[in-house]
């Protein structure tokens, strides 16, 4: 048995990455602020100390060239890992990232391996306004190539961090900065918890039911399982059992866990941080409807989600746009209480 | 022509081009000398965002530190009456007034995302930036857009958050003056870290290619968040890029109010002749972190007394002295005015309401 210790999420991080450089020495970071500034989240702790700055570049503010320059090494054997700061900064080099890293190894008919690890910091919630508060994660699952890993704590961070790693493709590392345990921003104590010393890996298109529940499944992500999680107590509280679905990986996406849920529940809330249009929540509302010829609905799919408006900068505005655990304990009330048409069908 | 802040250290860093020649002939025809009425608006502009940004510093910490916050937290980013990032430019006030000193209210300025001396020098009001800041309803932008996203569309000011954002919109400033066949001018403000991205090489080949009335005001103040620029950028400075663009580059080597003002004068004169763009490079210095709440371990720990020895502020108030421009009566007010505007913003600002929270579904579309 490994030895645990409680650990941040940044913590858990920077050690599966600190584990894979030691074993493979293709294994390098390159980013903004990712060595003696230890990444601006912390993802990269401790690294520089360790690595030395040959295997842990400082890069200059040029997007474009060091994700290109990352899928470049990819090819040519290396496994990057590249940091980004903020996923709302994708936006400068976007097409290194989707025309190329994405569609590279399609392209050549297989032929080619990228193995890069893109890593970047997600979410609103402390007043940082439009241009740094987003997700995205349904931006990047949407298009195809890349997989999508999104934790929502220190255990599960290191084994998809590692996975990601090992992985012989390009994969989108999502971390919240509202779950790291940084000292300089408050986050949900949930996401802190036991991780073991040893290097493991946790499979990609696992979903996690990490509360067992007999009424209502909320499938969720991110820091919104997290929400979810005490939203769940207080439902629970007033004699309602949430299950709560975190998916982990958007690319693969555990189908399975999500229907045998709701076929035992007959309730679904997709809560998520994205924006609601063209999102994570329609996606699984559409494979929850398009199995409905197995399982049958209590009620119809609600939805959670920032309304299709960029995070205001006002925390009272933005606490209106992104959902809240009131919100979801809202929401599952309406949800236990609405029922589907009865007698329509032909 | 200029005398003691003259040309000495702009002339050192020509490139070894045909521009050396042309840019010195340009710079025969310009008087470059400030008046005391541009001399008395800069210190006391300098004043107001040096109090401005020292009073913010303070006034952001309210309500983020222990025991108010979560339990083992030092700092909580997102507490307080003013949440989120906050980036201040103290020490860096004379590459925004020695700049917005030549500027009318329809010139154009693009900020960065430490954009509050821009702002100020700019002609921004001042209690509804500082609204924008607190959240509140009586905003520039209803609270919407926060500290980096300042838009003030009357004085033809915004900023972004994203690093190098600031250039394409200027050059479209540019166009729209050529255009319509006006004399104004664009500054794009922004950092030496963003002269590392496409939108900076990119939009200086535009301008030069279209002769297009913008200033590119490039502020050195050596850091890009813990990255230095000898760690990032491949020459020492960034004004030698302007050669490659065909364009005139100056750098000025000292934070001074005084030596920006007059290597600007040409440039701006330039672009409302329709002649096209120039760069300008000033190194400047960062008095606090990057971020409010940036440990700086990345930092000499004496770096930043050293910088303040050579405060622009006081450097500019000896010049007026010494040209008996000021007396000591008259910098009392001029500073007490200063510090009153600022007293007066956080006041409105405090006083201010709350937007409804419904009114985040609202200003998506025109």
């Amino acid at each position: 048995m490994s030895t645990t210790r409680k650990l941040t999420m940044a913590q858990a991080i920077s050690e599966g990455i600190a584990q894979e450089m030691a074993r493979d020495p293709n294994v390098f970071v390159m980013g903004e602020d990712i060595g003696a500034y230890g990444g601006i989240f912390g993802a990269t702790g401790g690294l520089l100390d360790k690595f030395g700055k040959d295997r842990i570049m400082d890069t200059p503010i040029s997007e474009t060239a060091f994700i290109g320059t990352a899928t470049g090494a990819a090819a040519a054997g290396m496994r990057p890992i590249v940091e980004l700061m903020f996923v709302d900064f994708f936006g400068v080099c976007m097409d290194q990232i989707y025309n190329h890293l994405a569609k590279n190894t399609y392209m050549a008919g297989g032929n080619i391996k990228l193995p890069v690890v893109l890593t970047t910091a997600i979410g609103g919630g402390y007043g940082d306004a439009a241009q740094h508060s987003q997700c995205l994660y349904a931006t990047f699952a949407h298009m195809p190539g890349i997989k999508v890993v999104v934790p929502s704590n220190a255990y599960d961070a290191k084994g998809l961090m590692i996975q990601a790693i090992r992985d012989d493709n390009p994969v989108m590392f999502m971390y919240h900065k509202g779950i790291m345990g940084l000292p300089w921003m408050a986050y949900f104590e949930g996401s802190s918890n036991e991780v073991p010393e040893a290097a493991y890996t946790i499979p990609f298109g696992q979903a996690k039911v990490v509360r067992e529940g007999k009424d209502v499944t909320i499938v969720t992500i991110s820091q919104m399982v997290q929400k979810a999680l005490v939203a769940a107590d207080e439902l629970m509280r007033q004699g309602i059992g949430a299950e709560v679905i975190d998916l982990r990986t958007l690319v693969p996406l555990d189908r399975n866990a999500l229907l045998k849920s709701v076929a035992k529940t007959g309730r679904l809330l997709v809560a998520d941080e994205d924006y609601l249009g063209f999102g994570l929540t329609g996606e699984i509302s559409a494979i929850v409807a398009e199995n409905l010829d197995t399982l049958a609905l209590k009620a119809p799919v609600k939805r959670l989600a920032v309304p299709n408006v960029p995070i205001p900068y006002s925390r009272p505005l933005e606490q209106f746009a992104i959902p809240q655990v009131s919100s979801i304990v809202e929401a599952v009330q309406k949800l236990m209480k609405a029922h589907v048409a009865e007698g329509i069908a032909a | 022509m200029a005398g003691a802040y003259a040309l000495t250290s702009h002339e050192e860093t020509w490139s070894e081009t045909g521009l050396r020649y042309q840019a010195n002939s340009y710079f025969k025809e310009v008087n470059m000398q400030a008046s005391k009425e541009t001399l008395l608006w800069m210190y006391e502009k300098m004043v107001e965002i040096r109090n401005y940004e020292e009073t913010m510093a303070s006034v952001y910490l309210e309500g983020k530190l222990p025991p108010q916050i979560q339990k083992g937290l030092a700092f909580d980013i997102g507490s307080g009456p003013v949440p989120g990032e906050m980036h201040l430019a103290a020490g860096q006030e004379p590459v925004a007034v020695g700049v917005c000193a030549h500027l009318k209210q329809e010139d154009t300025v693009v900020g960065t995302h430490r954009p509050h001396h821009f702002a100020i020098a700019k002609g921004v009001p001042l209690d509804k930036m500082t609204a924008e800041m607190f959240g509140k309803v009586t905003g520039l932008g209803k609270g919407k857009g926060g500290h980096m996203h300042l838009f003030d569309p009357e004085h033809k000011f915004s900023c972004s958050g994203i690093i190098g954002a600031s250039l394409p919109p200027a050059c479209g400033a540019g166009l729209a003056a050529k255009k319509m066949g006006k004399d104004w001018v664009a500054i794009a403000f922004f950092g030496e870290g963003a002269a590392n991205q496409g939108s900076f090489h990119e939009s200086l080949n535009l301008a030069a290619l279209w002769h297009l009335p913008v200033i590119f005001v490039c502020e050195d103040n050596k850091w890009a968040i813990s990255v230095p620029k000898s760690n990032a950028t491949s020459i020492e400075s960034v004004a030698d890029r302007a050669s490659a663009y065909g364009m005139p580059g100056i750098r000025v080597a000292d934070n001074d109010a005084l030596e920006v003002y007059e290597a600007v004068t040409p440039a701006i004169e330039r672009a409302r002749r329709g002649e096209g763009p120039s760069l300008i490079e000033v190194k400047t210095d960062r008095y606090f972190g990057h971020f409010q709440g940036d440990p700086e371990t990345y930092r000499p720990k004496d770096e930043v007394g050293n910088l303040r020895r050579n405060d622009p502020i006081p450097k500019l108030a000896g010049v007026l002295r010494s040209r008996s421009m000021m007396t000591e009566a008259e910098e009392g007010v001029i500073v007490a005015r200063a510090k009153q505007r600022v007293a007066d913003a956080f006041d409105f600002a405090r006083k201010s309401a709350y937007p409804a929270a419904q009114d985040a579904l609202n200003d998506v579309f025109a």
